[in-house]
């Protein structure tokens, strides 16, 4: 493949690109129908380009394309089936002698078809606007601090609980008078005809009155790749959520939503053409479980594949995340052996956890001296009533926790787990890929050997833009798994495209093929993650989560919020997911970005200038400054003399709320990732 | 303290009482601004001058009523609880020694996944396994041989092409893409009824829909005979289970009765029928107009697992309700796979709009789960289109069927088939009359059942065998009695011609006969225990 340079000179912004706050935060266009949706790529440029100058533009060019070959350069990620326009400079390799070329053939206009075929990668897949713009995800050793969760003035936490009063008060009058003028509305909710209501009025009584208002927000239909940008199809409603209308039109939207962490929802590229020769040899189903005869050459090569890369010796692959928990519990451990989960633990490790026919009991959140009292206890006290000991004890962690952005404090596990002789079981369904400088979850995060863990366990669906799960583990576990896990006798096996695109993902992050694309990916999503934490915290809001997450939930409290918060976002053309009561805490609804590989340091900007100007709307910013945030300490203070400068100075004890400017933010931003977030 | 002099001590005293006074007053004065507080100190007053008892006891219940409202509403220890100091506890936390995680594999799981086998390449009627050999390949689910249609496959080529793979995200969170609303509108159309929703894999479908509508205190009248991803469900669900002899309608109206006469003085529960289209573990199929009509005359919901049948039975493939001429509506709940003879990937459930839009919010696998691959959709979509607008491909499936059947079911001494004429998973169980003369138990069943399949393959003919899969002890809604009677799966296909299927019917016969004639399986040339 030949190197080429960026496409798009503009959208290559280097670290003193600053926006003037005057700047439109993103180009607000309207909803246009399909036809047109692939002009819209154009004008996806990053704020504030409109305002640079013709001069600064070639400047800007000139250093992108010189940077780019000065750094290793990384292969633009594209299809490789592209035929590109020529570009004299598209031969150019470091060290050759046409570096001084004029830059001017840069602006050779590419024919529509070619322009439109580069928008489209594009949108799947941002350009790195600069080599400074990657970041290695690894801990910095000592023990994992807990991230500190700020807590906004009492003023928000109580309107918060009376908003939700309010919206009960109101529920319960709106039912008072609709059971008795409406009834229609209420019938599924009645005793009819001899049949028992098929829903519990008090159990749909959230859903009917709180979710109802909100529904526009959830399950917004899409279309095509829900790569760097997301395209919804626009719909209304005309009875308050009840029905929705399609428009006919559709919406570009930057993409904050979806779980790409690295951006390998591409239609095109190597990973799209290695599914696209797999379907024409394989077909699309392997149309057997893999007990009967679903087990082909590709499943045992991808199962091969995945138990190398997460450092274990053996591993199977399933067809739904989801299905592996709830079958794997069961075959692991059963009546007399006792589950202890954390209490975020997603839905699936319940779920398994129940059908398992073992004891479940739960620690707090994260919370090592919780988690040992528990521990201790439990092997104390052994069954309930007979007091026999356990069998044995299966601690059940995540290794990044989807709505909280927390990762779990591996270490502090594998200390405990030396003492009381527990298993574990870590679900790395966010994690994997996400995390670590290669890439491979919680384990190569914390530098730790996979060995020490008995069981891990993730899904494909997210960093691998394909689908399913695996567990890994040692080969005899693996082996017994095989004869008594029920999706792999009953289950449908992963169909070949969805195997042909994790092996042709984990090729590539393992730099088997694409070298340097992988590493890429990895960088992007790490330096994406912590200069879009960084900045929120600077702007003031409260952000929960560890500074490396992809997950990044700010904290909205009051229920009305997130509706306006989602609103304004969409109308900013970005799309974000909204979470409230009952998947969080009632006062701590939130909004959450998930940031991918796919997205560049514009994107990211996008978000905070979107973010700032919400947050001042909606009064969002309500950081007390003790989660980070904090002013930069002055030239010739560390870090290690903060805590003394600040006795010197009688600063000691002071928090000041952090508020920065937009621009401020954006100025200090890259640099300032990449030291300790502070 | 020494130094204390006196008079800053009485200074001190008097300003305390001064301020206590002060405070007194205040608190006074604010308390008599409360409303109501002027009748709380006079019924108190009151009540203490006329009895000062009363005024007690009421203080020590207030006192109780606060306790009681600050504990927590469950008790943290049963009275089982032994205190234990904490070196007690480290020794034994020394002396505990876990299981491990798993146990040993059993010699039969040893054997059983030696010979599994692996397929080198595409997957079709004739297929190539990793031993380098070319077998004939009855196993799958390829009924219509939809595998190798280069229809289909253009099709997904297509989609992928404009949507990718994987849909990165669950369905409430911007993973409905346009393409789930076609395949749900599609099925709902096809069957006709109101709505459809669409599950990411099939096996996990019902486990889920059950769960979503049986809460506590309801009750599901269940075959007997019903396969294991319902069974996952029933034990999930909280509901009371009962049992009723597989497809025997006089014992479902029994067990209804039976049922409705314990309700009757109790609140009005919903009341649910679990069964199978097609049974996965028996074969045959449900009388499905005396269902709806018992359902009907017993005020029970039906859901009907059409995992089996749909795709299968009917003039067009739309499953048993156009194979019995019942109106789909008159299912509750329609469960389906598109993962066998559809052969793209995910499950459905059809029903009215209430009963579709209830799950979108509380089926565990499918609000937290992510939605099916695009193209899988797409291909659903394709294949069911396919069967409606070229139903001849059923009926050479029939055809084939009845091929396969005339070479084993009469003519074989040894097993009958006890599946339905049109289905096209044979079950070929052993004869009662072979199992009750050499007392075979159901292990022995197994090892022989899979000798037969051994002896097949070796032939070039892959089948398989029904796998069995105990359910954990002591769960919600087992069933004690239930023995899965093991038996063979053939699994006939289009993509073979009318003499080939004859061929492979010929080879499995023999097979069965070689196995059941030899001298070391009257008892069992495998390794015992298991």
């Amino acid at each position: 493949m030949p190197q080429r340079i960026p496409r798009n000179p503009f959208a290559s912004s280097t670290t003193t690109t600053v926006t003037t706050p005057s700047d439109k935060p993103a180009p607000r266009r309207p909803s246009t129908s399909k036809g047109n949706r692939l002009a819209q790529f154009f004008t996806t440029s990053p704020k504030g380009k409109e305002q640079q100058s013709a001069q600064a533009a070639l400047l800007s060019a000139v250093q992108a394309q010189q940077q780019y070959l000065l750094n290793n350069p990384s292969p633009h990620i594209s299809a490789p089936s592209l035929s590109l326009p020529t570009i004299s400079l598209s031969t150019a390799k470091a060290g050759e002698a046409n570096m001084d070329e004029p830059p001017t053939t840069l602006f050779q206009p590419p024919s529509v078809a070619e322009a439109n075929k580069q928008a489209r990668i594009d949108a799947q897949f941002g350009p790195l606007g600069a080599q400074s713009h990657r970041y290695v995800s690894k801990h910095m050793g000592g023990e994992l601090a807990e991230p500190i969760i700020d807590e906004p003035p009492y003023y928000y936490l109580l309107t918060t609980y009376i908003s939700y009063l309010v919206l009960i008060v109101f529920g319960h009058v709106r039912d008072f008078f609709g059971k008795r003028f409406k009834p229609d509305h209420y019938r599924h909710l009645k005793d009819a005809n001899g049949y028992a209501a098929l829903n519990s009025d008090f159990d749909n009584f959230y859903v009917r009155r709180l979710k109802l208002r909100i529904d526009d927000c959830f399950a917004r239909p899409i279309t095509g790749v829900p790569g760097r940008y997301i395209t919804l199809i626009d719909r209304k409603t005309s009875d308050f959520n009840r029905n929705y209308q399609f428009t006919g039109t559709y919406t570009e939207t930057l993409n904050m939503s979806s779980y790409n962490y690295l951006g390998f929802a591409q239609s095109e590229g190597p990973c799209a053409d290695a599914v696209e020769e797999t379907i024409k040899k394989y077909g699309i189903s392997a149309v057997s479980p893999r007990a009967d005869c679903g087990t082909t050459d590709l499943a045992l090569e991808v199962e091969d594949k995945i138990a190398k890369f997460v450092g274990k010796p053996s591993a199977m692959v399933f067809s739904m995340g989801f299905a592996t928990n709830a079958s794997s519990f069961p075959a692991l451990v059963s009546k007399g052996s006792l589950i202890i989960s954390d209490e975020l633990n997603h839905a699936s490790i319940r779920v398994g956890a129940r059908l398992s026919g073992a004891m479940i009991t739960s620690f707090k959140h994260n919370d090592m001296a919780d988690l040992e009292k528990t521990l201790r206890e439990a092997i104390s006290q052994g069954q309930p009533r007979t007091h026999r000991p356990w069998k044995k004890i299966l601690l059940v962690v995540e290794g990044l926790y989807s709505m909280e952005g927390t990762m779990c404090d591996l270490p502090g596990i594998l200390k405990l787990k030396k003492r009381y002789k527990f298993h574990l079981f870590v679900d790395e369904a966010h994690s994997i890929g996400a995390l670590g400088p290669r890439g491979r979850g919680v384990c190569d995060y914390f530098g730790i050997d996979p060995a020490e863990i008995d069981i891990l366990m993730g899904t494909l669906t997210k960093s691998f833009g394909a689908n399913g799960g695996y567990v890994a583990a040692d080969k005899h576990i693996i082996d017994k798994l095989r004869a008594t896990n029920a999706a792999t006798i009953y289950g449908e096996s992963p169909t070949p495209p969805v195997l042909m695109q994790i092996l042709s993902a984990l090729k590539i992050i393992n730099g088997d093929i694409v070298p340097g694309q992988g590493e890429e990916r990895l960088q992007r999503i790490t330096f994406n993650s912590r200069y879009l934490r960084l900045g929120l915290k600077r702007l003031g809001f409260i952000v929960y989560g560890h500074d490396d997450s992809p997950i990044i939930p700010i904290v909205l409290y009051n229920p009305a919020k997130m509706p306006a918060f989602s609103h304004e976002m969409l109308r900013r053309k970005i799309s974000v997911v909204i979470v409230g009561y009952p998947a969080t805490p009632l006062v701590s609804s939130r909004a959450r970005f998930c940031v991918s590989a796919a997205h560049n340091k514009d994107d990211m900007d996008r978000v905070l200038a979107a973010c700032d100007e919400i947050g001042n709307v909606l009064q969002l910013k309500f950081s007390t400054g003790v989660a980070g945030g904090a002013e930069h300490l002055p030239d010739g203070v560390t870090p290690e003399m903060e805590k003394e400068w600040q006795k010197a100075n009688g600063l000691q004890g002071i928090v000041t709320p952090p508020r920065w400017t937009l621009r401020e933010v954006i100025a200090n931003g890259v640099a300032d990732v990449k030291q300790p977030l502070r | 303290m020494s130094f204390f002099s006196a008079p800053i001590e009485k200074m001190d005293l008097q300003d305390a009482q001064k301020l206590m006074e002060r405070s007194m007053h205040e608190i006074t004065n604010s308390f008599q601004k409360v409303p109501g507080s002027a009748m709380l100190i006079r019924y108190i007053q009151s009540s203490y001058q006329d009895d000062p008892v009363r005024s007690a006891i009421e203080l020590i219940l207030v006192i109780f009523f606060v306790r009681y409202l600050l504990s927590p509403s469950y008790a943290t220890h049963s009275n089982n609880f032994v205190t234990l100091s904490e070196e007690e506890i480290d020794d034994l936390v020394d002396e505990w020694t876990p299981e491990p995680l798993v146990a040993p594999q059993t010699p039969f799981e040893e054997a059983d996944a030696e010979r599994l086998p692996v397929i080198v390449g595409p997957t079709g009627p004739k297929t190539k396994l990793s031993n380098g050999r070319t077998v004939t390949n009855l196993a799958s689910y390829n009924f219509y041989n939809f595998v190798g249609n280069e229809q289909v496959k253009e099709k997904a080529i297509q989609t992928l092409r404009t949507y990718g793979v994987g849909p990165c995200g669950p369905p409430q969170f911007y993973g409905t893409q346009d393409v789930h609303m076609k395949t749900e509108a599609d099925i709902a159309s096809c069957l006709g009824t109101e709505g459809c929703i669409v599950y990411a894999q099939a096996f996990s479908t019902i486990s889920s829909v059950i769960p979503a509508f049986c809460k506590r205190g309801d009750v599901i009248v269940a075959d007997r005979a019903v396969n294991y991803a319902i069974r996952k469900g029933l034990q999930i669900c909280r509901s009371t289970i009962r049992y009723y002899e597989h497809n025997d309608m006089e014992d479902l109206e029994r067990v209804l009765q039976k049922v409705v006469k314990e309700q009757a003085k109790k609140p009005l529960t919903r009341r649910f029928i679990v069964t199978e289209g097609l049974s996965e573990t028996v074969g045959d199929g449900v009388n499905l107009p005396k269902l709806v009509e018992l359902k009907l005359r017993y005020k029970f919901r039906l859901m009907l697992d059409e995992t089996w049948s749909f795709g299968v039975l009917g003039r067009t493939g739309r499953g048993l309700t156009e194979a019995q001429n019942v109106d789909a509506s008159q299912v509750d709940m329609l469960i389906g796979s598109l993962a066998g003879p559809l052969c793209a990937g995910g499950g459905f459930c059809a029903g009215t709009n209430d009963i579709v839009e209830h799950q979108r919010i509380t089926a565990a696998s499918y609000t937290y789960s992510a939605a099916l691959p695009a193209m899988l959709a797409t291909t659903a979509s394709e294949t069911l289109n396919m069967l409606q607008s070229n139903p001849e491909v059923l009926v050479q499936c029939r055809e084939n069927i009845k091929t396969m059947r005339a070479q084993l079911d009469p003519r074989s001494d040894w097993v009958h088939c006890t599946s339905a004429l049109e289905n096209p998973v044979m079950l070929l169980v052993l004869k009662a009359d072979v199992i009750n003369s050499r007392r075979l138990s159901i292990g022995e069943q197994e090892r022989v059942l899979q000798e037969c399949v051994d002896e097949t393959l070796a032939n070039g003919v892959l089948i398989t065998r029904l796998k069995s899969m105990p359910v954990a002890p002591g769960a919600n809604g087992k069933d004690e009695q239930w023995k899965l009677q093991p038996a063979l799966k053939i699994c006939i296909t289009t993509g073979l011609s009318k003499k080939e299927i004859e061929k492979a019917g010929i080879t499995i016969r023999h097979a069965i006969t070689k196995v059941l004639t030899r001298k070391t399986s009257s008892k069992l040339a495998l390794p015992a225990g298991s």
